[in-house]
């Protein structure tokens, strides 16, 4: 994709600000999951790169919703799942027994395909992660809140509405809220599901070019139907069928010269 | 099976026609159209006609009711005038009638049912939408659902056998003596046994079943995306009922309120045998108190001459147009609720 003239992230706050080495990194080691006695996901391995933008693509159901949900262990609260392998967030598993899955779910933020902002006012969305976490002085969340949404490339549509309601915003401007209420959050990793599938061409614009801008900064790992957009926005790409990663590597090779068969044929279109 | 078919028939007539060669063809589709429509019209218009008209029974019969009981109540309102809401004498041997004493009970009565049952109506909704395991979801929710299929009555008898006993023994001086709690007006007194706590206690129980279920659909309801939004955003599963759910079932929740406050205004059985009918105003909650309803089934059967006949009359529209004032009040309160949880919350 061209860089064009995107929204300019500010740059990221100091103190807290990235430091030198990436952080982010996941890595998923035979990752099996079962949704009861249904095994969804086959000894998944690979490797997401921090600071680069990971697509997971493949036909319906084919496990690459559930492998990313399994990123943020959204599925926790599902009974009767499990899971074998490890997924590694810099080198930790985040299965571990002693992590809290509430703390993970700050490093690795989620958006959702179907924008879900709460139906508070804008500067409540956003400031809804950091003020569960903390109570926080107010300058002091306002400035999370206006840097959020800066990075959401969204401050300049609705610095003057802050209070009002978010449901009153666009589609696109809502998945913005949405990714700016998880950017609050100042996590490690953006995990997106198909978020662009439900907007129009310039809204999905829009978020690509933002994921442009975030990567910098966080390692994105994004579901996606659309395979023109996986092309355009992906550094890389991971073709899942039937619960087994096919293959991955970088976006431009995987669609110039795949190495499967199979993946020729989705992306070109024979199937999926 | 009419009404479904002609909207095809006119949405495909304007492209079919221009098609048709000339010739009788069209003469035919035309006319066969014209009869199809004209007949739906006239059936629409039937149709239309008698659903505004069951429509427009229900206001019209209440406005009937309202005035009747108005026009029947009148001799009393005019003779007593504004006092008749603020006096406390209500004398029926010498003929004065002030209904305050059961205005005042009808509404604190209701306010200690609310104040009890709705916490725990959402409680109670809370645990069975999120917290409860599957198998015991059901039984435990039709369980609460049959508290409304207790008749009145027999709340009444549990009331005076249970309740009241309990109240007079223990708890009564248990609050007001060992809690030392005496020293609010509330509180202090005689414990007689029949009273406005009794009476507000056990409209909490017939109430709690509106409320939850209500509130147990609304939270049910709550899609899950927005349960997903919190928990990604790093919210504990309390934290997601309290910052996600809650607030999006809030209007709907005040609406189950609104209806076991619609229950408990109107209560009268249970209530007239345990409130002690007593027409009087006390900031006691120990004490004896009236409720209009109670007034009412009380005192119809042996009303003695047409101003007392009247006086209740007019007791049961100062009811009615206090039930519509509430629930006029709370439907304006789930508006703004709904509005301003959309709107300007801060």
């Amino acid at each position: 994709m061209t860089a064009t003239a995107g929204p300019v992230a500010p740059s990221r706050p100091g103190g807290s600000g990235a430091p030198a080495a990436a952080l982010g990194a996941l890595v998923a080691k035979q990752f099996s999951f079962w949704y009861g006695e249904k095994q969804a996901l086959y000894g998944i391995d690979l490797e997401m790169r921090s600071r680069s933008i990971t697509a997971l693509i493949g036909p319906s159901g084919c496990g690459k919703s559930t492998f990313l949900r399994s990123i943020n262990r959204m599925h926790d609260l599902l009974p009767g799942t499990r899971h074998e392998g490890q997924i590694l967030l810099d080198e930790a598993d985040i299965y571990r027994s002693e992590l809290d899955p509430t703390s993970l779910r700050r490093r690795v933020g989620m958006v959702f395909q179907r924008w879900n902002c709460f139906p508070k006012s804008i500067y409540d969305n956003v400031a809804y992660g950091p003020s569960i976490n903390a109570s926080l002085p107010r300058h002091e969340m306002d400035w999370i809140v206006e840097s959020s949404l800066r990075r959401a490339a969204l401050w300049d549509e609705v610095k003057d509405r802050l209070r009002q309601s978010a449901l009153g915003l666009s589609g696109g401007q809502q998945q913005r809220l949405c990714i700016a209420r998880t950017l609050a959050n100042d996590p490690e990793v953006l995990l997106l599901d198909e978020p662009a599938s439900a907007l129009d061409p310039i809204a999905t614009q829009k978020i690509e070019e933002l994921l442009y801008e975030l990567k910098r900064e966080l390692t994105v790992v994004i579901v996606t139907h659309n395979l023109q957009q996986a092309a355009r926005a992906s550094d890389y790409t991971a073709f899942f069928y039937m619960g087994r990663l096919i293959e991955a590597g970088p976006t431009e090779r995987m669609f110039t010269a795949p190495r499967e068969e199979r993946t020729n044929s989705y992306i070109t279109g024979r199937f999926g | 099976m009419t009404h479904a078919a002609v909207p095809s028939e006119r949405a495909g007539s304007p492209l079919d026609r221009p098609v048709l060669p000339s010739g009788a063809e069209p003469a035919r589709g035309a006319r066969r159209l014209g009869v199809r429509i004209q007949g739906a019209v006239i059936g629409d218009r039937v149709y239309s006609t008698a659903i505004t008209l069951f429509a427009l029974c229900v206001p019209v019969l209440m406005i009937l009711i309202a005035l009747e009981i108005f026009i029947a109540g009148w001799p009393a309102l005019r003779q007593f005038g504004f006092s008749f809401l603020t006096s406390s004498a209500w004398d029926p041997v010498n003929g004065a009638f002030g209904a305050a004493p059961a205005i005042y009970g009808t509404l604190v009565s209701s306010a200690i049912a609310l104040a009890i049952s709705t916490p725990l109506a959402i409680g109670v909704a809370i645990f069975l939408s999120e917290f409860a395991p599957q198998w015991l979801r059901q039984p435990v929710a039709f369980l609460v659902d049959l508290l409304a299929a207790v008749p009145s009555v027999v709340y009444g008898l549990w009331g005076i056998f249970v309740l009241i006993p309990i109240l007079r023994t223990a708890v009564m001086p248990f609050l007001r003596d060992t809690l030392h709690l005496g020293v609010l007006p509330f509180f202090s007194g005689p414990a007689y046994g029949p009273s406005m706590l009794a009476a507000g206690l056990i409209l909490s129980v017939m109430v709690l079943p509106y409320i939850s279920s209500v509130s147990r659909e609304v939270l049910l309801a709550v899609p899950r995306s927005q349960r997903e939004a919190a928990l990604a955003l790093g919210a504990t599963k309390w934290e997601t009922i309290w910052g996600a759910v809650l607030p999006y079932a809030k209007s709907g929740i005040i609406g189950g309120v609104i209806l076991g406050l619609g229950r408990a205004l109107g209560e009268t059985m249970a209530v007239t045998m345990l409130i002690g009918n007593r027409p009087q105003i006390s900031a006691s909650l120990f004490a004896p108190g009236y409720t209009m309803a109670s007034l009412i089934a009380n005192e119809f059967s042996e009303a003695s001459g047409d101003l007392h006949l009247s006086a209740l009359m007019a007791v049961g529209f100062v009811l009615f147009v206090i039930t519509l004032i509430v629930n006029a009040v709370a439907r304006w309160l789930v508006w703004q609720v709904s509005r301003g949880s959309a709107g300007k919350s801060a």
